[in-house]
């Protein structure tokens, strides 16, 4: 499903990205984990290519992204949704209108963009706070509104570049559910940025930590839960770095 | 109302007309052409979706120029050019030539500001749903930047009124050449100073309106 061949991305500088490689399968929750500055955001951004790799490949079903240009990655990237640390969305807009601009984008006929984003809007539990603006809703509900407008054009991909990490706990569950369901009930693949163990510990299958701009480590996390675990990636790389095990 | 005035009315109300006509097109430039120079000057920046320093340096220096430019010696520094564009440097029709040029480069200048207003995360939002320039200039950044725009708008607005005084020079006449000349230059100071309310009036009235549209229009 997305693979980054070898890929490095260097800011001045400063290498946030060295010669990653990474593949994550079709309908996985896959997480990213790793202490501030370890490139996750990084990484995650140039499987969309909102950052262009100066070396190496991304490719996405088999496509090789970082060598197309102008509408065909636009077309690409409505396939690759994402949501953000802070919800990004455009405060003049009602809710409505900041799902809808997602259909209106990916040229979609008029008449069937209400029936989509209501639909969207009732999956996150918003339906009723669809003519409110982004001002008058709570943190967790925002994010909401920021999913309802990344799953509104059905993408394959969902990107999550730290999606809880300005919510409370109630709020981080909640956002973390929907994400589960829009992944068993849709397929979507899901590729989650946080620095919060437990976000990743409770909703990914396999975790990618990084740290220095490299993967340090993939990691399957058993059904069954990941027992006594550092609550901090900063915990997690120094444990690991010790060589101690994850799962003790 | 005062005799002073009730005499000189029709006057007046011409020398509104022509201050109506000079604002009128610089507004209507600020719209059409100054906008889309500040949203490039915006967009050309370091970090910004087109970066391109050699074209942001250099619409920078020229809107940059402009504004520097005493307005009474850029209307003069104009005169050539706006014979040339209007077949004469006389009269309210060339004097919208330097109100427009000027309108432009104060416009631009301060929708780039607004529009830096606008949070960096909801470019990248839109870069992410596969947004072109087009899309992300119209559905993000204007909506986003609307009261912003509106505030910048009625600022130029009153700065239009202001330079519009000046175009007598050229025979623009406007409200402002009235009280000049009818006041000023004649002795009736009384007349100047009921010319000046009137001024304060309209200069009050668009900055309300502005205030007014810029909150209802505000939804952050």
């Amino acid at each position: 499903m997305i693979t980054l061949d070898n890929v490095s991305k260097r800011f001045g500088s400063f290498e946030a990205i060295q010669s990653v490689s990474l593949h994550i399968e079709s309908g996985e929750i896959h997480g990213i984990i790793g202490a501030s500055g370890a490139g996750k955001s990084t990484l995650v951004r140039l499987m969309n290519l909102i950052e262009e790799p100066d070396k190496g490949d991304v490719i996405i079903d088999g496509e090789t992204l970082n060598h197309l240009k102008g509408k065909r990655i636009r077309q690409i990237r409505q396939s690759l949704a994402m949501i953000f640390q802070g919800h990004h969305l455009v405060s003049n807009k009602t809710v409505f209108d900041n799902v809808v601009v997602a259909l209106q984008l990916a040229k979609v006929p008029k008449k069937h963009r209400t029936e989509k984003v209501m639909e969207s809007l009732r999956f996150v539990g918003l339906d009723t706070l669809k003519d409110q603006y982004p001002g008058q809703l709570s943190g967790g509900q925002k994010q909401r509104v920021a999913i309802a407008r990344a799953i509104v054009n059905n993408p394959k991909v969902l990107l999550c570049d730290e999606p809880t990490s300005s919510l409370d706990p109630n709020t981080t569950a909640e956002v973390l559910k929907v994400l589960q369901r829009i992944n068993q009930e849709f397929g979507v693949t899901i590729v989650i940025v946080s620095h919060e163990m437990e976000v990743i510990k409770s909703v990914c299958e396999r975790v990618t930590v990084m740290a220095d701009g490299r993967v340090y480590e993939e990691i399957e996390i058993e059904p069954t839960g990941v027992h006594k675990m550092e609550h901090s990636a900063e915990g997690i790389i120094k444990r690991l770095k010790s060589g101690g095990d994850l799962h003790a | 109302m005062p005799d002073i005035i009730v005499k000189y009315q029709t006057e007046i109300w011409v020398s509104i007309g022509e201050t109506f006509i000079m604002v009128g097109f610089s507004i209507l430039a600020a719209l059409l052409i100054g906008l889309p120079v500040g949203t490039f000057l915006f967009l050309c920046r370091k970090g910004q979706l087109l970066e391109n320093q050699v074209v942001f340096s250099s619409l920078n220096l020229i809107v940059n120029i402009i504004r520097s430019f005493p307005f009474l010696l850029l209307v003069i520094f104009l005169i050539p050019f706006t014979r040339f564009i209007m077949g004469t440097a006389i009269g309210t029709a060339a004097a919208t030539v330097p109100m427009t040029i000027i309108a432009i480069a104060h416009y631009s200048r301060l929708a780039e500001q607004s529009l830096l207003d606008v949070p960096k995360g909801v470019m990248e939002a839109a870069v992410s749903m596969g947004a072109s320039v087009k899309d992300i200039i119209f559905k993000f950044l204007y909506v986003e930047a609307r009261s912003a725009l509106v505030l910048s708008m009625t600022t130029s607005t009153i700065s239009f009124i202001s330079y519009s005084t000046i175009m007598g020079v050229v025979g623009g006449g406007g409200i402002g050449d009235f009280a000049i000349r009818y006041g000023y230059l004649q002795f009736r100071t009384d007349l100047m100073i009921y010319i000046i309310i009137i001024m304060v009036i309209f200069v009050q009235l668009i900055q309300y309106a502005g205030i007014t549209l810029a909150r209802k229009i505000d939804k952050r």
